[in-house]
Parts: C-alpha cells; sequence; structure tokens
C-alpha cells in the first residue's frame, strides 16, 4: 500500500465518525467544494454535528460552530450581522443542519432569520428523522415510514401526517432562492449550491440524504435508494426563485413507488401480507401528485419548466 | 465639567452601551427593559449608533445572535428580563462552555406563575448556576457605570464570559435620575476595541462546539470555574481603574456600609440598599448596632470580602428577593455555604422580602433588624427562611 | 490532550483519526478496467479515493468499507474483498 497524500485544498476531509456510506457526509463534502473555502459555517445539533465533532477531531477546514440544536439560524443571523460590522462580507455564512433541527425545534429560528431575509444559506441535509438518536420520528419523516416513536405495529402502520412542505412555508417567506437537490444527483446538487452563492439574502437548499443506518440497506446503495426516490416521484428536485419554480430535474425513466419503498427496512411493514396495499396507494398517489404539481415527466410541456 | 443628564435609567443604559461601540445589538422586546433597546434603535435611525441591531422573533435567538456576533469576534448586547431570561438560559449556558463574550442587561422583574411585570430578583438568580457573571445595580448612575466596566470584564483574556448586569425592573429603569456620562475618549481608552481570543476566521479555521467524553468534562466545567475565581480579582481591578476616572466609587464586588462595629449587618443586592441605608442611618442615630454589606458582583460569589465584612458581627440578616423553592432563598444560601464551620461566625438568617413587587420599605427593613435582635438575644436560628410582610389574611 | 478555552479544536484535525479500522471489507481496485471517470472519487463519503498521477488510488487509512465505490464504477473496476484481520 503506497502512502499518499491526502487533498489539503478539501474544505471536508477524513476522519470524521459518519456511518458507512452517509448520504449526509457525500453532501457536505460537495456542499463546500461547491462554495469554496471563504465561508463560515453553522451547524445545529443532529448527525452532521456529532460525526464532525468529537473534541479533538474535526473534519472542517472551514470555520464551523455548533452552539445548541434550536438555534442554527441564529447563530448564522449573528454571524451575518458580525461580519458586516467588520466589514468582511466576502466571508458567506451556511447553515448546515438535519431534519429535526430545520423543520422541528429550529423552525422559530428558521423563520425569524428568512423573515429578516438575513444573508445566509441554509442548507437541510434531511434524512427524515432524527437519526443521530437512533431514528425518532421528526415533521420530515414520509408518510408510513416507520420510526422508533412512531412504529409500525399491531395497531399502526408509521407515520400518518405527511412530510411537512417545508420549501413552500420557506418560499412564502420570501426567500429568494429556494431548492431541493438529492445526495444522489451530485453534479445537480452544486449547480444549485454554485447558484445560491450568488444570490444575497436568505436561501435554502434541502438535500434527500439517505440514511443506511435507519432506513435499512446497505451502505453501497446509498446512490441508489437517493435515486428510486427521485424516480417514482417522491423526491422531487426542483427550484424556486422569487416564489415560483423555475426548473425541475425530469424524472428520466419513471417507476412505481413500491420499488423506492421495498429497497429500504423503515417501509417493511408495508410488504408483510399484504398489510400495506392501501397504504401504499396511497404513497403512490403522492408521488402522482407531486408529478403533476412539479411537470416532472419529460412529456411535459408547461410555459414555465425547463427541462434538466 | 462632566456631562450630567436626569433622565430615566434605561436610557442611561443605552447611553453607556452605546459609549461601548458594540458591534452588534439584537433585540426583543419585554417589559420593562424595552426602553433601553427602544433606545437603541433610535440612536441607530438618527446616525448616532453605528452598530448592526438585529430584531429577533425570540429571547432565545436575541441570546444566540450574539452569541454568534461573539464568536465571529465582535462585541455584542442584548437585554431581556424574567420569561426572556429563562429562555435565554440553555443559550447562556452553551455560551459559557464555549467562552464568548457579551453583556446582557437583566432587568430583574418576577417570573410566571402568576404574572407579574414587577420587579424581584427571581429571574437573574435562576441563572446563577450558569457562570454567566452577575453585578448587581443601586442606582441608574452604578447601572451606566456597570455596563461600560461589564463590556471590558466580560472581554478580559483571562474571563471570556458573557455578563450580565441586573437592575431593578421599573424602579430603576423607568425611574427618572441625575447621571454622569463619560467622554467618549474616555470610554475608548478604557476600552478598546474588542480583541477575542480567536474567533470565526476563514483564514484560520477552528471548530467551536465539539463533544466531550467524560474524561474530558469535567475539566472543561472546572476551567471556568477556574476563570469565575481569576475573574474576582479583575473585577475589582477593572472596577478599580474606572473609579479612578470617573471619581466614582461603588464598591468592588461588595460594599460595605456603615458595617465596621455593626451587630447586625443586613445583606442586600438591588435597589433595595438604597432604602436599606436610609433606614440604616436612621437606626444608627437612634443606637442602633446595624451597618449593610451590598452584594454587587454575586456571581462569582465573593465569599472572602463578605467574610470579612461580617465576621465581627454577631448575626447577618440576608434580605433577598428571591427563593429556591423547598429550600431557602439562594443568597442566604450561598453566604451559610461559606460560614458554615468557621469558628465564631456570626449568625446568619434568611429573610424573603420584595418578591413580585412588594415593596421593601422602612416598615420591612425594620421588621427585619427586630428579628435578627430577637434571634441575636436568644441565640436562634431560623428553620425556615423568614417570609416578610404576608398578609396573612389572605393565605388559606 | 490539553483542554483548550471554550473547548475550541482546531480545523481539520480529524486527520489524525484513521477510520480505516472500521471495515470489514476493502475496496480493490483493477487498475486495468478503470476508464478514470471520477465517478468513485466523487462518490466516496469518506474522501479516500485520491487521484496521484492520474491514478485512482484508495486511502485505506480512512477507507470505511462501504462499498459505494464499487457499486457505484461503471466499469465494474472495484470489487468489494473481505478485510483479512
Amino acid at each position: 500500500m503506497e502512502k499518499k497524500a491526502v487533498p489539503q485544498s478539501d474544505a471536508f476531509v477524513s476522519g470524521h465518525r459518519a456511518c458507512q456510506g452517509c448520504g449526509m457526509a457525500l453532501s457536505v463534502k460537495h456542499i463546500l467544494r461547491a462554495t469554496g473555502n471563504e465561508v463560515i459555517v453553522v451547524s445545529p445539533t443532529g448527525c452532521l454535528e456529532t460525526f464532525t465533532s468529537p473534541y479533538g477531531f474535526s473534519p472542517w477546514g472551514v470555520p464551523w460552530i455548533h452552539h445548541l440544536f434550536e438555534n442554527g439560524p441564529a447563530i448564522a443571523s449573528g454571524i451575518v450581522a458580525a461580519l458586516r460590522a467588520q466589514k468582511r462580507e466576502h466571508v458567506r455564512v451556511l447553515a448546515i443542519g438535519g431534519d429535526g433541527g430545520t423543520f422541528d425545534i429550529g423552525f422559530g429560528s428558521l423563520s425569524g432569520m428568512l423573515e429578516r431575509g438575513d444573508d445566509v444559506l441554509y442548507i437541510c441535509v434531511d434524512n427524515g428523522a432524527y437519526m443521530n438518536t437512533g431514528g425518532q420520528r421528526s415533521g420530515a419523516t414520509p408518510t408510513y415510514s416507520s420510526t422508533t416513536t412512531e412504529p409500525a405495529g399491531k395497531m399502526s402502520r408509521g407515520k400518518t401526517q405527511l412530510k411537512k412542505d417545508l420549501p413552500m412555508i420557506i418560499a412564502a417567506h420570501g426567500a429568494p432562492y429556494v431548492a431541493t437537490a438529492s445526495a444522489a444527483y451530485i453534479k445537480d446538487l452544486q449547480k444549485k449550491v454554485k447558484k445560491a452563492m450568488t444570490i444575497r439574502g436568505s436561501r435554502y437548499i434541502q438535500v434527500d440524504t439517505p440514511c443506511p443506518s435507519v432506513w435499512g440497506f446497505p451502505s453501497e446503495r446509498t446512490l441508489e435508494v437517493g435515486r428510486l426516490g427521485v424516480e417514482c416521484g417522491l423526491v422531487p428536485l426542483f427550484e424556486m426563485e422569487e416564489g415560483r419554480v423555475t426548473s425541475v430535474k425530469k424524472i428520466k425513466k419513471r417507476i412505481p413507488v413500491e420499488n423506492y419503498l421495498k429497497a429500504q427496512g423503515r417501509f417493511k411493514h408495508l410488504f408483510a401480507e399484504g398489510h400495506g396495499v392501501k397504504e401504499i396507494k396511497e404513497i403512490q398517489a403522492m408521488a402522482d401528485a407531486n408529478i403533476k404539481r412539479y411537470q416532472l415527466l419529460k412529456e411535459d410541456k408547461a410555459g414555465k419548466t425547463t427541462t434538466r | 465639567m462632566r456631562n450630567v443628564k436626569v433622565l430615566e435609567g434605561s436610557e442611561a443604559v443605552a447611553f453607556a452601551v452605546k459609549a461601548c461601540r458594540p458591534h452588534v445589538i439584537s433585540a426583543y422586546p419585554i417589559s420593562p427593559q424595552t426602553h433601553i433597546v427602544e433606545r437603541l434603535a433610535q440612536m441607530r435611525a438618527d446616525g448616532e449608533l453605528d452598530a448592526e441591531y438585529v430584531r429577533v422573533e425570540s429571547e432565545f435567538s436575541a441570546a444566540s445572535v450574539i452569541s454568534g456576533s461573539s464568536a465571529a469576534g465582535s462585541r455584542s448586547y442584548t437585554a431581556s428580563s424574567s420569561q426572556g431570561l429563562l429562555l435565554m438560559t440553555e443559550v447562556l449556558y452553551a455560551s459559557v462552555g464555549l467562552r464568548l463574550p457579551f453583556v446582557i442587561t437583566g432587568v430583574n422583574r418576577a417570573i410566571s406563575a402568576p404574572i407579574s411585570i414587577q420587579v424581584d430578583h427571581q429571574d437573574t438568580i435562576s441563572l446563577r448556576d450558569s457562570g454567566v457573571i452577575q453585578i448587581y445595580v443601586e442606582s441608574s448612575q452604578e447601572a451606566y457605570d456597570a455596563h461600560i466596566a461589564a463590556f471590558k470584564i466580560a472581554e478580559d483574556p483571562g474571563i471570556l464570559l458573557p455578563v450580565m448586569v441586573c437592575m431593578d425592573g421599573w424602579i430603576l429603569t423607568h425611574s427618572y435620575e441625575r447621571v454622569s456620562f463619560m467622554e467618549e475618549a474616555e470610554v475608548d481608552r478604557f476600552l478598546p476595541a474588542f480583541r477575542p481570543l480567536h474567533f470565526l476566521d476563514e483564514k484560520n479555521p477552528k471548530t467551536w462546539g465539539s463533544y466531550a467524553e467524560d474524561n474530558v468534562l469535567m475539566e472543561f466545567k472546572y476551567s471556568v470555574q477556574k476563570a469565575m475565581l481569576h475573574a474576582k480579582t479583575r473585577i475589582k481591578e477593572i472596577f478599580s481603574e474606572l473609579s479612578k476616572i470617573t471619581g466614582r466609587d461603588h464598591g468592588d464586588l461588595i460594599e460595605t456600609y456603615r458595617t465596621k462595629g455593626a451587630e447586625v449587618v443586613l445583606v442586600a443586592m438591588g435597589s433595595m440598599a438604597g432604602t436599606i441605608k436610609d433606614v440604616v442611618d436612621r437606626l444608627r442615630s437612634e443606637g442602633t448596632s446595624v451597618g449593610l454589606v451590598k452584594i454587587r458582583c454575586y456571581r462569582p460569589f465573593p465569599h472572602e470580602d463578605l467574610w470579612e465584612a461580617i465576621k465581627g458581627a454577631r448575626v447577618v440578616a440576608v434580605m433577598e428577593a428571591d427563593f429556591s423553592m423547598g429550600s431557602e432563598g439562594a443568597v442566604g444560601m450561598d453566604l451559610k455555604a461559606k460560614v458554615c464551620g468557621r469558628p465564631d461566625a456570626p449568625l446568619v438568617l434568611d429573610f424573603i422580602t420584595g418578591l413580585g413587587g412588594r415593596e421593601v420599605n422602612q416598615e420591612i427593613i425594620e421588621g427585619v433588624v427586630a428579628e435578627a435582635q430577637k434571634a441575636m438575644i436568644n441565640k436562634s436560628t431560623f428553620v425556615e427562611s423568614c417570609w416578610m410582610g404576608l398578609d396573612p389574611t389572605i393565605v388559606p | 490532550m490539553k483542554i483548550t478555552v471554550g473547548a475550541v479544536v482546531q480545523g481539520k484535525s480529524s486527520l489524525a483519526y484513521k477510520t480505516g479500522n472500521w471495515r470489514d471489507q476493502r475496496p480493490v481496485l483493477d487498475v486495468d478496467r478503470c476508464k478514470a471517470c471520477g465517478q468513485c472519487e466523487e462518490v466516496c463519503p469518506d474522501s479516500a479515493v485520491h487521484v496521484i498521477n492520474e491514478t485512482y488510488v484508495i486511502d485505506y487509512d480512512f477507507c470505511k468499507g462501504c462499498g459505494l465505490c464499487a457499486y457505484e464504477c461503471p466499469a465494474q473496476a472495484i470489487e468489494m474483498v473481505k478485510e483479512e484481520k
């Protein structure tokens, strides 16, 4: 085995403690490649924070701060204010946090930041549950997913509510740029991050980051599962600018939601002896609605959408 | 000639904060601190204050914004009271651990429920475990001076902790007193620009907020205690330095008032100390051997200075506007902990006064002195804290 | 390691923690099949694939053996082999 130099140019290096095949770690590596190193990153408590900050071992090659769980956006707002006061506005501020700290406990702080229009690019690395603590239900958990606080059981099919439509809520705050992306489509993610960096004001990108450990699939299939989510329509990838959808990533080859669901342990209860037939139909209807709403199929021609 | 104005306490604080040239101010309204942040907003709107002003959506964010700006290397400030201070609790603990300096005015107000906007010290006292340095003031002048000192204390390289200046809601914030202002140049000389030990710097990337395993966590917490103990010395030095410039001496960690030879020594914080001084003067003139120790710096707790001031007394009567439910008043407990076991220690009695704006008037103070004298004669201590001035007809 | 003020830590200090010992399988690259497309380098969550002199090399100090590089390689040039203890 030859000894080689690890590239020091990356702002997110090896040695972090993410699980094997972590979609979040992969996304963050590429996010920082897209932003460059003149950034300060804030993370609320969560997987990302925990696997990157055991005392003494940090993979962050940019200044990074973790304060608390519910105040990622407010910490970011404070940093932006300081940079303005110090006339260091060429340094940009990113907040990268999980769905727990973004959809739920950090929601108020996020709303305040957006309402003020603070110049922060907020990226939610969304694995649909409180994964750091073992997979409890969050506002981002998809319908009928089994989580440890809303598990499938004799009397339950897992989460009954919908996934909170956070991109829409954020767009309604007047954020100039809102996008969804996926760890499975790295170039698309990078492009969206780069675009967001050209804009000043509050911007948001939600990245679907599959989690092999808790979603329940082998670690080498992280990108495969991510692709299935996009190709079945449950994970729509789009950009919104000034409140209107301006581009979508068209589905290459549409697949039924079943292909996505049966690839993951968190939905396995839907395949036990036909118990989940009704639920799978409902999930399919959600995918259908997404496809219609965002015009995700290639043959759709709508005035304002563009193909990728 | 010194610049003297007659103005509302809140306004005096706003002028003090402005003089310190903060980079970032965050603001969320709550009675009775709101006049402070409003005054600062108007100064900014009129081009008199060059600070970033962030109007947040909760006190949690108010404290968080200034934590972020402090980590980025900027002098930062906010103000709150009561419910707002409690909401900030988690943020303050975290910023203490991260050693992020900033200044907060804790305008004292009672805590729900029942909801009350009147003054007592329960709010800031509730934060006493956090590691935030706490200075209590008796007057608007003292508030003005304390804020200027507070930034220097917080940002001191051997301290690096948030400092809370605690001032009584309404009594100090909304009353008008004469306040003597420092010259801008004097403040600038006393308080140069913030030079952080380290900050969020893209040229030298570091990581804040790591998690600590059981092999290091205790040492981290101990290092905060060490900083607080060191702070006692530095706070004295900083107050003394300021005092030489202004010609005003409010005392250092404590102020002693006619304690020499006093048999009964009262211990108190905040504006009630002013009333107590009047009563002490009158009682002394009538031959009662009584004095007052006003605690200015409550955290870190100045037990060495307190001991020196009270050791000759026969009885110490702590008068406090706070209570630790199920136990005793916090200040009484802090003092008793340090006095316990010392040979020839005075008797320490704990009196609860002034909760929810209940007036701490001459009658109450004289009542405390009388109870203290009785206990001194009978050599008897209190089984429970003595709640002064309760209306027995309304307690079921 | 001494504690720091505020527990502040130097960036990139994780390079001292070799996650390679997490593996129970390791990727082995067949250089002849490799088309140098860059997919493996792109998809590694642990930055454990490097390009050195136009050759793709696995950094076994940090590779956790997740298998993404092997799964995603369009040339099937990477095989996951059980780690020998």
